[in-house]
């Protein structure tokens, strides 16, 4: 496997040495903000990973490629073949086995992050589609010394039996919070109609966010 | 899921020119993803559009409305314009699938995700939508399967943004390298199974879906699309109605009824619109219409239940197009 952090990626290895910039490359080409993320975060290919390099088309695969993942405020280097799941990169390759793997069909939303602060089913979504986007997982919402006001509800309202479903409805209900500081039950009802919980603690899951609304209102 | 070689693409023209030996499209990924996970399609290479931005967003024109394919169904059922011009349509795309997956699906990805059946969903069993002889669903387990114009394989539309656009008569671009631009009435775009069940749409292996049109809607227009399910949300429908109504006054000038879930293929039911046009909007005349668009089923052996449900849920769609009732507490949410 290629060392993540040496520039031997074929863009750098041709134009570096010309003095032309891989950023600069890319602007030149044309491309659009978000595509260049993309292909900054595609970072280190080796020749077997990355085979077409034109301005508009970049292969990745099918073997490991190397990328850079933002998750939880940090850059992760890992290698995953293009077909690896956020779902699995997050649990296998960074041990952040937060994020549940329930259904693995996007019927549970068991595995919900956030890309950008948005609530998207990690399962259903290729890991390499979340590079040049920030991924927060349940394992990012709480600070070192304090629980998120929200965990602190979920424990205090008892708002799980088994747990299992708990991580996708705290992140599910944390964005709510994040996008609507004054939810009704209904807007709770609404933010989780994706999360499935089998052990049917869904009245303790709209009390506990209905309180950490009103407490984080206070704070 | 099967490995594959995945072509990031930022540009339209890009796109197109990996579209070849047998290559798919990948947008939101979610019906593509379920299907490799399923073992049913093995592509050794996926084309991701996801990052071409030219396809994503909504344009207001002279004519109506313009869609890029990849704008995803959270987007469109936020947007304040369509929202108030064409409720239908945030209504359908605001109740498909689960919250966070609208946020990832995409239009042109909706539109486009093969029929629902788990036979055909599932890699144990070789039917006439992969190219063999046999249909399953006849005579096995079938009760979320078709009530009507279902020929050879009773596997429902799966769409609901669907149901949504072919009550607003919207066009849909498609563009390919050597042939550029042609534009499908949405009416054109499926693929009835009779016709070819292996293939669903019109759109050709070199084709992508770039936009879909929508028409300005005629003044007094009033649209509305509901959505019944087995739970409550994550599932697709049992049954569902779009509605679009243009109204003078309290008088109904034309009517667009549509379904998805009673067919292979979304449809506009002729009968039900023919009841409304002319008449006042009426709970006795919504319900008369309700059961006009059940002329012609033929339910199978398990869902003769969706001939009582689908005209509830039409006539209490219409109800709720003329603004006569709010929505319905027991459609999916
Ligand atoms: C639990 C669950 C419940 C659901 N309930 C509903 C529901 O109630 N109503 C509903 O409508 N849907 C429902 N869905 C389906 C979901 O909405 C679709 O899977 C999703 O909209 C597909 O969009 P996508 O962008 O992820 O498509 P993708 O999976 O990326 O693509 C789907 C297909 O279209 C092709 N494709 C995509 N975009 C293009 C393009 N621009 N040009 C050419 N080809 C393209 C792909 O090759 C693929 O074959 C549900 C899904 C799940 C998992
Ligand atoms: S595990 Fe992802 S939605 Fe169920
Ligand atoms: S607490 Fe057991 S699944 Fe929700």
């Amino acid at each position: 496997m290629s060392d993540p952090t040496k520039p031997n990626d074929p863009l750098l290895r041709e134009h570096g040495r010309k003095g032309i910039t891989r950023r600069g490359f890319l602007k030149g080409a044309g491309l659009t903000a978000a595509g260049t993320a993309l292909l900054e975060g595609v970072q280190a290919f080796n020749s077997e990973a990355a085979t077409s390099t034109n301005s508009e088309v970049t292969e990745l695969g099918p073997g490991p490629v190397p990328v850079r993942l933002h998750v939880n405020g940090k850059e992760h280097a890992v290698s995953i073949e293009p077909r690896t799941t956020l779902a699995e990169a997050l649990r296998i390759h960074l041990g952040m086995t937060g994020t549940k793997i329930i259904c693995d069909r996007g019927a549970c939303s068991g595995c919900t992050v956030w890309l950008d602060k948005v609530p998207v089913n990690s399962c259903m979504m290729l890991a390499v589609d979340a590079i040049g986007h920030e991924v927060t997982t349940i394992e990012g919402l709480s600070t070192e010394s304090e629980p998120h006001p929200l965990q602190a509800a979920f424990v205090k309202h008892d708002a799980m039996q088994c747990g299992f479903c708990t991580p996708g409805m705290v992140m599910s209900c944390a964005a709510l919070l994040e996008k609507n500081p004054h939810p009704s039950e209904h807007d709770v009802r609404h933010a989780i109609a994706g999360n499935l919980c089998r052990c049917g603690t869904y009245p303790r899951v709209f009390s506990a966010t209905l309180e950490a609304a009103g407490n984080m209102r206070r704070a | 899921m099967n490995s594959f070689v995945l072509a990031e693409c930022t540009t339209v023209e890009g796109a197109l020119s990996q579209l070849k030996d047998g290559a798919a499209v990948k947008a939101g990924g979610i019906d593509l993803l379920e299907r490799m996970k399923n073992g049913t399609y093995q592509p050794s290479k996926l084309v991701n559009i996801r990052n071409i931005s030219a396809l994503r967003g909504i344009q207001k024109t002279q004519d109506g409305l313009t869609i890029g394919a990849l704008t995803t169904l959270s987007e469109i059922s936020e947007h304040p314009e369509i929202q108030t011009q064409y409720q239908i349509l945030s209504d359908a795309c605001g109740h498909a699938a689960t919250p966070h997956l609208r946020n990832v699906a995409t239009l042109g990805g909706n539109l486009l995700q093969p029929v629902q059946c788990w036979y055909y969903r599932s890699a144990e069993f070789e039917c006439i939508r992969k190219g063999k002889n046999f249909c399953f669903a006849f005579g096995g387990l079938n009760q979320y399967h078709a009530i009507m114009d279902y020929g050879t394989c009773p596997a429902v539309a799966p769409s609901s943004s669907a149901v949504a656009l072919l009550g607003l008569d919207a066009r849909i671009e498609l563009s390919s390298a050597k042939r550029g631009k042609r534009m499908v009435s949405i009416k054109d775009f499926y693929v009835e199974p009779d016709a070819n069940p292996t293939k669903f749409t019109v759109i050709e292996p070199d084709e992508l879906l770039t936009a879909v049109m929508i028409p300005k809607p005629a003044p007094g227009t009033r649209s509305a699309y509901q959505k019944y399910g087995e739970k409550e949300s994550f599932d697709w429908a049992i049954a569902d109605a779009g509605v679009v109504l243009e109204m003078d006054g309290n008088t109904c000038r034309r009517a667009v009824i549509t379904m998805g879930a009673a067919s292979p293929v979304v449809r506009r039911s002729q009968e039900a619109e023919a009841l409304l046009a002319g008449k006042r909007i009426t709970e006795e005349t919504a319900r008369a219409a309700g059961k006009a668009a059940m002329t012609n089923v033929q339910p199978l052996s398990m869902n003769a239940y969706k001939v009582d449900l689908f005209p509830v849920a039409i006539y209490r769609t219409i109800l709720l197009a003329a603004g006569q009732a709010s929505r319905d507490p027991s459609a999916a949410g």
